[in-house]
């Protein structure tokens, strides 16, 4: 179901043959499941590791980008005399350079820019790019250059980019496309029925992902083929942009991301930077680096849009939801990208009567770009915080509440059953073990301190699936190799695929070496992203290893003159069933010793049909409020999460913790401030004023509880996905924590102390 | 597990965003006033252009360069000499990434001049290793998965490692404070908790100083 521009995935996307026969689900493992560090965590705590940005060929260049400093300008003419005469200057490219002017931003077919235009829509657009012998030296040759600009009147305000007199951002207007509207029932009989009916507006701000690695390549030419290192969740999109836009043969263009640092979704599409390293390095005739400094990775490089969220819910007196109505309001920036955020308001209630609505406006601000569960928590934001206002004027528990309007369908056309759906389990196992009810009932006012607890429920609509290949290569030895595409953007893809690997064959851990991420050695896999890794590879992960097992039983049973069906492998020996004295050690298998290995190929199979998969998450938080600063400090976080079977437990629980981390800078500490009056540009485009979450702002406490059922229907793995999840619900949780301390909520986030003191001066002005 | 290496302790605490810039105020007067710590004047201001001799002793060994002043240490460390394990993220002085420990204190090596650090021990990720075994900081962050990309973790255990060396026995609010000068984006600091814990609980039985 969800959003159709959710995740964008660059190129096409090939489909893979099913798996035969299908390998049925575990009944008891002895690796998966179990706390295993990662395998290749030697390389990332020593140094060792080699990110993009630690690449480094012979001969190689240093580019740098000049950027438009303004929101809304057309370039009139640019110089770039005086930088090409630099010293070390080895290319300067503008739009005016051959092979530099073509489209960029795609949409179904249709381009909404360029790679350099003219027309700059926001700041930071992109207006020429310079490659020199030394990073200092690409940077003082940008400074250089001398562009003049026709700087033009802008809006960067979602809510001023409709009006009459709004600059126009695209042609056509600034709306992006019809709204989105799903509707299911009546809904003003839906409210006609209700008992109580509350209307809230609340909103988010525009949050950065901020990766710590930069965003950047490495581009080299050798004659005709092209080798990029780059900093990406999917090696294999941006071989498709690049074969596109330089018109070479797929097979001639290797790129290589076996490690980077982070993304969150700011790392699944194509950067210009990386084209633009490209076209300077050929026209060099030597290797580029162009990475970007941190300003342009606030400013460019993509962003969770903020939404204005108006949620009317009514309900009889007994807790029975009646009508969802929900509006919401956004600007994904100056490109196509949408700001829809509405899924969870139509579909994670059971209520026969709902209406939802998403505008996208265009703004001279950067272009969005898919974020952690795009669209997701800014609607739990509003809707589970609306609920909790619903529940305290019913006199309900906020947790009873919600338990007894759960989604047990997808309310979709005649409804659709889920594979698996614990989502009950999340909020009543949760609750037991962060000790809910002891904590409501607790003194709440602590001299100036004031303690709340806060719940908030969801889903994720994005359940991963095919195409996905992996190759598994056994030893003789009892060694193996594990070849696979995707990205291990730093959540264990490698480790968890060891371990698959390692439960299936009996093979240790550390006996597995993982290649991955390079398109030239490794199988197509879809961008990691949308928390769909684990989901769409790990089934191929586990059918490659059963081809590999299925092989390898079939030569011992010619060798032990009994049939595959008789054996089976534990701890790396073959073990007749009926017939103890029929063993043979692996290295005893004459077959396998003469080929020295035995490769084995798994698939992705399709999902079933008829039914639909989503992973579900509940959180709970304590906060204690500061009434005399304003500032609020996190006691305790629980996440209890259906993701289904959780393969490796301390990469599991680390990537709850650090959801909730990005949560908690959605619902307390981040903010992209522009200067909305005078110049549009963003004025805290750097870590000191953009505050993503410190250690000291997380929780005191975090604690991991998963639900840990096995989705058997979904997968032959029972896995679901876990890194959005993670994150969707958290920053609602801390908002019904906070109006639970304060008694009232406060509606806009981030909770900076400033907001907190203002509602409790209106308290007092009311009082 | 190999010997470990004997640390000196020396006085302070691990470098928190509020206490770097307070320090830096602190060495601007200084030079203002015409105190400095070392006993070398304050070099005279020179063409950037120009190249200016110095060494670096770096892990325990010297490097002898040509450095134009106005490069920082970070860029020295990993363009001039790749030693890259030290990380690039944010080049002014917010994120930690490039944390490095120069005399045993934790210094972003981003706002450091590479001649600043003349004279100095400098300590990288790299230098924690005893040969190609893991320091036990490190071997900590292993085994409390204290890390996801990886990207801030060797500024990150730097880190560590220098509030350790001052602090062999940190409370858990010392351990936030020491490590509050990081930032780490995948939001790995429950576990970062978790292994600094683990680390100077070792530190203190068993090992180091």
């Amino acid at each position: 179901m969800s959003d159709e521009h959710a995740y964008h995935i660059d190129g096409a996307v090939p489909e893979t043959p099913e798996n035969d026969p299908d390998s049925g689900a575990w009944r008891k493992t002895v690796v998966v499941g179990t706390r295993q560090p990662k395998i290749d965590a030697y390389e990332r705590v020593s140094g060792t590791a080699v990110y993009p940005h630690d690449v480094s060929l012979p001969d190689m260049l240093h580019g740098a980008i000049l950027r438009c400093p303004h929101a809304h300008a057309r370039i009139l003419s640019i110089d770039t005399t005086e930088a090409e005469k630099m010293p070390g200057v080895e290319a300067v490219i503008t739009s005016k350079s051959p092979g530099a002017d073509i489209p960029w931003y795609e949409r179904g077919g249709q381009f909404y820019g360029k790679l350099f235009d003219d027309h700059c829509r926001h700041e930071g657009e992109e207006v020429a790019a310079v490659a020199a012998e030394t990073p200092l030296q690409a940077v003082d040759a940008i400074r250089a250059i001398k562009v003049e600009y026709e700087v033009l009147p802008f809006v960067v305000d979602d809510d001023k980019a409709l009006l009459p007199d709004a600059p126009a951002v695209q042609e056509g207007g600034n709306m992006m496309g019809e709204p989105s509207v799903r509707e299911r029932g009546d809904l003003a009989a839906g409210f006609a029925a209700a008992d109580v009916i509350v209307e809230s507006t609340y909103s988010t701000s525009c949050q950065i992902h901020a990766p710590l690695e930069p965003h950047g390549s490495v581009a080299k030419w050798d004659g005709n083929k092209l080798t990029v290192w780059d900093t990406t969740q999917g090696v294999f999109g941006v071989q498709q942009t690049m074969a596109k836009v330089f018109g070479l043969p797929i097979s001639s263009v290797r790129v290589i991301g076996h490690y980077m640092g982070g993304g969150f979704g700011a790392k699944l599409e194509t950067g210009k930077y990386t084209v633009m390293a490209a076209i300077m390095s050929r026209m060099a005739a030597r290797p580029v680096k162009l990475f970007l400094p941190r300003e342009d990775c606030f400013t460019v490089t993509g962003n969770r849009p903020g939404n204005t969220m108006t949620v009317k819910i009514g309900a009889k007196s007994d807790g029975t939801l009646t009508a969802i109505d929900y509006h919401s309001h956004g600007s994904a920036g100056a490109y196509r990208y949408g700001a829809g955020t509405s899924a969870q308001a139509a579909y994670l209630y059971t209520c026969p009567n709902m209406r939802t609505e998403d505008v996208s406006v265009y703004t001279h601000t950067g272009k969005a770009r898919p974020m952690r569960a795009p669209g997701f928590p800014q609607c739990s934001w509003s809707l589970e915080q609306t609920m909790d206002e619903l529940a305290a004027k019913l006199g309900m528990d906020p947790v009873e509440f919600r338990l007894q309007n759960l989604l047990t369908e997808l309310q979709r056309g005649d409804g659709m059953p889920f594979t698996s759906n614990q989502l009950a389990a999340c909020l009543t196992e949760g609750a037991k073990a962060f000790g809910w009810e002891e904590a409501k009932k607790a003194e709440k006012q602590q001299g100036h301190l004031r303690r709340g607890v806060g719940a908030a429920a969801s889903f994720w609509a994005y359940p991963g699936g095919p195409p996905s290949t992996v190759v598994v290569k056994l030893f003789a030895d009892g060694s193996a190799n594990l070849n696979m595409g995707a990205s291990d953007i730093g959540t264990g893809t490698k480790t968890w695929a060891a371990m698959i690997v390692a439960e299936e064959l009996g093979v240790p851990v550390e006996k597995i070496l993982v290649e991955h991420a390079d398109t030239a050695t490794t199988q197509y896999a879809t961008a990691s992203g949308g928390s769909k890794t684990v989901p769409s590879d790990s089934p191929a992960v586990r059918a490659a290893a059963m081809d590999v097992k299925q092989q390898l039983l079939g030569f011992a049973a010619e060798q032990l003159e009994t049939t595959p069906g008789d054996l089976k492998l534990e701890n790396l020996e073959i073990v007749s069933r009926t017939d103890p004295e029929k063993n043979l050690a692996l290295g005893e298998v004459e077959r396998l010793n003469r080929r020295g290995l035995l490769m084995g190929t798994g698939y992705r199979d399709p999902n079933p049909e008829d039914k639909v998969t989503f992973p579900f998450a509940a959180q709970f938080c304590e906060v204690e409020v500061n009434t005399r600063t304003g500032e609020i400090r996190i006691l305790r976080f629980l996440g209890a999460h259906d993701s289904g079977r959780v393969l490796n437990r301390l990469t599991f629980d680390n990537q709850v913790f650090g959801g909730m981390a990005m949560g908690i800078g959605l619902g307390v500490t981040e903010e992209r401030v522009l200067d909305r009056s005078q110049t549009g540009k963003m004025v805290n485009a750097n870590f000191h004023d953009y505050k993503i979450p410190t250690i000291l702002d997380v929780a005191d406490t975090h604690v991991c509880h998963p639900i840990d059922q096995p989705d058997n229907e979904f997968n032959n793995t029972g896995t679901k996905g876990l890194g959005e999840p993670a994150t969707i619900p958290t920053a609602a949780a801390i908002g019904n924590a906070v109006a639970d301390a304060l008694g009232t909520h406060a509606v806009n986030a981030p909770l900076t102390p400033e907001k907190i003191l203002e509602v409790l001066r209106t308290q007092e002005m009311e009082a | 597990m190999a010997k470990k290496k004997q640390h000196t302790p020396k006085p302070g605490s691990g470098v928190t965003r509020r206490g770097f810039l307070g320090s830096v105020g602190a060495g601007a007067a200084a030079v203002a006033t015409g105190v400095t710590s070392r006993s070398e004047a304050v070099p005279e201001i020179t063409d950037p252009e120009e190249m200016v001799q110095t060494a670096l002793k770096i892990n325990g060994r010297l490097h002898r360069l040509l450095v134009e002043p106005r490069w920082t240490l970070l860029f020295v460390l990993r363009e001039r000499l790749g030693i890259t394990g030290t990380k690039a993220a944010c080049e002014r002085g917010e994120c930690g990434s490039c944390t490095v420990l120069i005399d045993d204190r934790p210094r972003y090596a981003c706002l450091t001049l590479a001649l600043e650090a003349e004279g100095s021990e400098i300590t990288t990720i790299e230098g924690l290793l005893e040969g190609e075994e893991l320091g036990e900081v490190q071997q900590a962050f292993v085994e409390h998965d204290a890390f996801q990309c990886g990207y801030c973790t060797p500024g990150q255990i730097v880190a560590a490692e220098g509030l350790l060396r001052t602090n062999p026995a940190p409370t858990e609010n010392e351990i936030l404070h020491g490590m509050s000068g990081n930032l780490c984006r995948c939001g790995a600091y429950q576990h970062i908790v978790n292994a600094v814990t683990h680390a100077g609980e070792n530190r203190k039985d068993g090992g180091g100083s």
